[in-house]
């Protein structure tokens, strides 16, 4: 029924005098709600553009060779420290390698190191962090190693293990992992230690679930939020501790071009020829930003009290 | 002080259609859409509802705390004349505390853990009545007392922590009443506490209202509490107010259904002892969405009343009964009502 | 089993929460929560056990359930005593009793659908033959509380406070229990909605021959719900009788200040007020004597030595009327608890 139809005596009942109250106005132009993909993007514009410039990056790792690159371990000792022109994007160091190439194919390195670390960090924390929040003795075992390995700062750490091993970027990634560790299952333990005093975890065990689908069922799925963004904390400071481990010659071997060794090269020349250090520093800032973007944004999209909002 | 003094007939706080709009990402939430009321000098007024229906977004325009944006204010909001509204920040601020003060639910998160009561209490004093130091602790020891706190000159020197919940309700009135403000807003003030300090908190109320001769707005969900202390009440649902009279004519014949519903929807207490147990009234369905604009009367999706009227035509507030007004179209008047 | 036998008892129950404290995490002391509490219920009975906050109301509930092991005492459901045994054997036995909790947000899994959720109980006790037996237990239990079938494919962002309180209940019920547990189910809920859920409860019970144990702290509610009324303070039952002679002849001063403090919807109605002074002590540190002397009224010498036992005091209302008072053994006349003033406290008649 269209309010044009029903006016007093149009067929309907009416009291005497209906008095209709006065329609408010607007004091606020109208929001279109956006649903879909593109709507989630448009409430959470710290996913959109973390996002962005992560998938920009991944594709700059996957697709380097079809960039307008050149070999970047090719040397070329009469083309040694070139300015950046239209011919080296970004110049060559002192061996005449072109540091557009070099920087382009680092990427690789970085990002392999930076996602490694957080999945396998994240995976192996969640295990530690679920047996401790389950079994009272396993806890007060496992975190006091964990308080252990944190109080050595996780650099160090990571420079303790590489020099037990050879470098190659997958002793880089298990050091860094190992260095990572405690503070994932410090967090999922604190999660898990939460989520069993849920009521719906009681209503479950009233309900005799079992301790195992306990886990599956009602504690697992809900740390993964919490555990997401972590792992992209995890994985921007990996990306900081490879380039800092490659920068002091105790990560990936120089043979395969980073972010960190490319710096390493160029500190000597840091004064006079400031591009060899400034373009993988401006690529290793970009990156490890829009990672923590994503992070953020993530944390504040998946947090239940943001969502619980007006 | 920055503001008039009150001039005749005329009331002390009168709200005019006063709408507060939230920019959400999903459409705009009409929280409060054109709700007018008005506080007398040194009355209790009470604004009931549910959760959701827009009374604490009401007081929270009054003393406009509401972030704009994403909110935004319409209407106007006269203190003694003067549209606060139009206020400068610097204006909102002398009169936030001095001649409006607030107290919240939440008697642990409104108070800071980490200063001593007596500095809270005498904090507002300095800042808007240039007291000394020394003058505050001696006007927070006085506060402590009138709001029934022993020892308060031990009390004042202790920290929010060492108190116990009904306690710090007490220090947040003594914080509220401090500069003498000529309006309290309470914002469901006992919810927090249990039966037994709710029934203490209400006492000092009533007793500080004889007292101090502040007007009260009292914003509550429990209709025992609006008749333990208010004079007048306001009904309010899904942003609009349907429903005001004094306490008296609000409890004995409620016009609107929906008020109806909501008293017929408490159990009474003492239900055993007369042999009136019945069944609770239910009011079936749920408070709509205030993201889409409703073209009829609010309530009329979930009203046993309800015609093709109410779901087209928004009823005005009419004068059901000298003083008591009301927003249906069937809503009897004096005379029916009789009849 | 015998016929009058109670479906649950409990007897002397004590859950003390050690704190930890100092460097090695050592016991400090204990928080008394519940501390020597004893009630039955029988078959299809609701009491209702009413308490302010921190009384151990709902610690009392969650010991039932055995979410924790209990510090002392007996549980006894339908005559076989659960509280020592493995949790092993206790699985089965858990779908006698039920749980219903307050908050209906935190109180369902957000990641499971609601099909998840009422199917988990049927399939933990073997209730559905097979699979098209579960769908339709599923969408039996929707019918009965009153939620509409297709919803079962939805989560649980997407209903109301109401709404989600109806599926715990419906998760309750899937497990076809004898014994519900409602620790505050309805307090969280607005006025409208509260109604709702309290009207579902009580047809659940009739229909069902449910056994309730109603906590709350609202009496008006617990005065609708319930058949017999337990109060507890500090730990302590305080005073168990049957709804009607609780609320016209309160034996405790304890209950009659809890009556007289709730505010009724009747303004300038005429009653006797009591006031408590002070706050509920802290149950770390529960006071000497009789835990309620430090705020009574009443409190005499005796109150602060020597501890009141729960017994059975006169009540012109009829029997089963039990409280822990020392006033009950002064004559009639210097014992202001010896009448029935449940009406001037409730201002009703």
């Amino acid at each position: 029924m269209s309010t044009a139809t029903l006016s007093p005596g149009a067929g309907v009942a009416l009291p005497a005098g209906v008095n209709a109250a006065a329609p408010m106005p607007d004091i606020m132009p109208p929001v279109k709600p956006k649903k879909g993909f593109i709507g989630f993007l448009r409430r959470n514009p710290t996913i959109a553009i973390g996002g962005f410039l992560v998938l920009l990056m991944v594709c700059v790792a996957v697709f380097a060779p079809f960039l307008w690159t050149k070999d970047p371990t090719a040397l070329a000792p009469a083309l040694r420290t070139r300015e950046p022109s239209a011919q080296w994007w970004f110049g060559t160091d002192m061996l005449g390698r072109d540091v557009y190439s070099r920087v382009l194919y680092g990427t690789r390195v970085s990002l392999t190191v930076g996602f490694s670390v957080a999945i396998c960090a994240s995976l192996i924390g969640l295990v530690i962090g679920l047996t401790s929040g389950f079994i009272r003795v396993a806890d007060a075992i496992i975190m006091r190693i964990m308080d252990g390995m944190m109080s050595i700062p996780s650099i160090l750490l990571a420079i303790a293990l590489m020099a037990l091993t050879r470098g190659s970027v997958g002793n880089v990634i298990l050091a860094i992992t190992i260095a990572e560790i405690p503070r994932v299952s410090r967090l999922v333990r604190g999660v898990v230690l939460s989520l069993r005093e849920q009521p719906y975890v009681d209503a479950a065990v009233a309900a005799g679930t079992r301790t195992p689908m306990i886990i599956i069922r009602h504690i697992l799925p809900n740390t993964l939020a919490p555990l997401t963004v972590q792992a992209t904390y995890i994985c921007a400071s990996a990306m900081i501790t490879e380039a800092i481990l490659s920068f002091i010659g105790a990560g990936t071997p120089p043979i395969i071009p980073s972010w960190g060794n490319i710096m390493a090269e160029g500190r000597a020349l840091w004064q006079v020829k400031p591009y060899i250090v400034f373009f993988p520093a401006v690529f290793l800032s970009i990156t490890v930003l829009a990672v923590n973007l994503l992070g953020d944004g993530l944390r504040d999209a998946l947090d239940p009290r943001m969502a619980k909002r007006l | 002080m920055a503001l008039p003094g009150p001039q005749d007939g005329q009331p002390l706080l009168s709200v005019e259609n006063l709408q507060t709009h939230f920019r959400t990402p999903d459409g705009v939430n009409r929280a409060v859409d054109g709700v007018s009321f008005h506080v007398n000098a040194g009355e209790t007024l009470a604004i009931v509802g549910e959760s959701g229906c827009g009374k604490s977004v009401t007081a929270m325009s009054i003393l406009r705390l509401i972030p704009e944006p994403p909110g935004k204010i319409a209407g106007a909001i006269r203190l003694n004349g003067k549209n606060l509204l139009e206020c400068s920040d610097r204006e909102m601020r002398q009169i936030r505390g001095n001649d409006i003060s607030m107290i919240f639910q939440e008697p642990m998160t409104s108070l800071n853990p980490v200063l001593t009561v007596g500095r809270q209490i005498g904090e507002t004093l300095r800042l808007h009545q240039g007291m000394s130091a020394k003058q505050a602790e001696d006007r927070a020891v006085e506060m402590l007392n009138l709001v029934g706190i022993p020892e308060a000159k031990r009390r004042v020197r202790e920290y929010p922590h060492q108190l116990s919940g009904g306690m710090r309700q007490r220090v947040m009135i003594a914080i509220a009443l401090a500069c003498n403000p000529k309006l309290l807003i309470a914002d469901e003030p006992t919810t927090a506490l249990d039966v037994t300090i709710q029934a203490q908190i209400l006492e000092l109320m009533r007793d500080l209202k004889h007292r101090v001769g502040a007007a009260i707005v009292l914003i509550t969900h429990d209709l025992g509490v609006v008749a333990e202390v208010a004079e007048r009440v306001v009904v309010m649902y899904a942003g609009k107010k349907v429903e005001e009279a004094a306490i008296g004519p609000l409890f004995r014949s409620p016009r609107h259904p929906y008020t109806q519903g909501l008293l017929g929807s408490m159990p009474k207490l003492g239900s055993s002892l007369t042999g009136h147990e019945t069944r609770l009234a239910e009011i079936p369905g749920l408070v709509p969405s205030l993201k889409a604009k409703i073209p009829g009367c609010v309530f009329a999706s979930r009203c046993p009343h309800a015609t093709d009227l109410c779901r087209a035509v928004a009823p005005a507030l009419e004068e059901k009964a000298p003083g008591h007004v009301a927003a249906c179209h069937y809503a009897p008047r004096e005379g029916a009502m009789a009849a | 089993m015998n016929a009058i036998a109670p479906l649950l008892q409990v007897n002397d129950l004590k859950k003390h929460f050690p704190i930890h404290g100092g460097f090695f995490g050592g016991t400090t002391g204990y928080v008394y929560a519940v501390d020597g509490v004893s009630f039955e219920i029988m078959r299809g009975e609701t009491l209702s056990l009413v308490g302010e906050s921190g009384c151990g109301k709902s610690t009392v509930g969650k010991a039932l359930l055995r979410l924790f092991s209990i510090t002392g005492g007996q549980v006894i459901l339908g005559g076989t005593r659960i509280d020592d045994m493995p949790s092993g054997t206790l699985r089965p036995l858990r779908r006698r009793m039920q749980v219903v909790f307050q908050d209906p947000f935190s109180s369902l899994n957000p990641r499971l659908r609601v099909r998840d959720i009422l199917a988990e109980p049927i399939r933990n006790f073997g209730l559905a033959k097979d699979a098209a037996d579960l769908e339709a237990r599923v969408a039996g239990l929707m019918d009965k509380v009153r939620l509409p079938r297709d919803a079962v494919n939805r989560w649980p962002h997407e209903f109301s406070g109401g709404q989600r309180q109806r599926i715990g209940i419906a998760r309750a019920l899937a497990a076809e229990p004898d014994l519900i547990i409602c620790d505050e189910a309805v307090s969280a809920l607005d006025v409208s909605v509260k109604a709702q859920i309290v009207n579902l409860l009580q047809d659940l019970q009739k229909e069902l021959g449910l056994a309730m144990l109603f906590i709350s702290h609202d009496l008006a509610i617990v005065e609708h719900m319930t058949h017999r009324v337990a109060v507890m303070y500090l730990g302590k039952i305080v005073e168990v009788a049957p709804k009607r002679s609780l609320f016209a002849a309160p034996k405790h001063p304890y209950t009659e200040a809890l009556l007289s403090a709730v505010p009724v919807p009747e303004p300038g109605a005429a009653r006797e007020r009591i006031i408590l002074k002070g706050d509920v002590p802290s149950p770390i540190n529960p006071p000497k004597g009789c835990r309620f002397h430090t705020r009574c009224p009443y409190a005499f010498d005796r109150c602060r030595t020597e501890e009141p036992a729960l017994r059975p005091v006169a009540d012109a209302m009829g029997e089963g009327h039990i409280a822990a008072c020392h006033l009950h053994d002064r004559p009639a006349a210097e014992n202001p608890l010896a009448g029935s003033k449940g009406a001037s406290l409730l201002a009703v008649g």
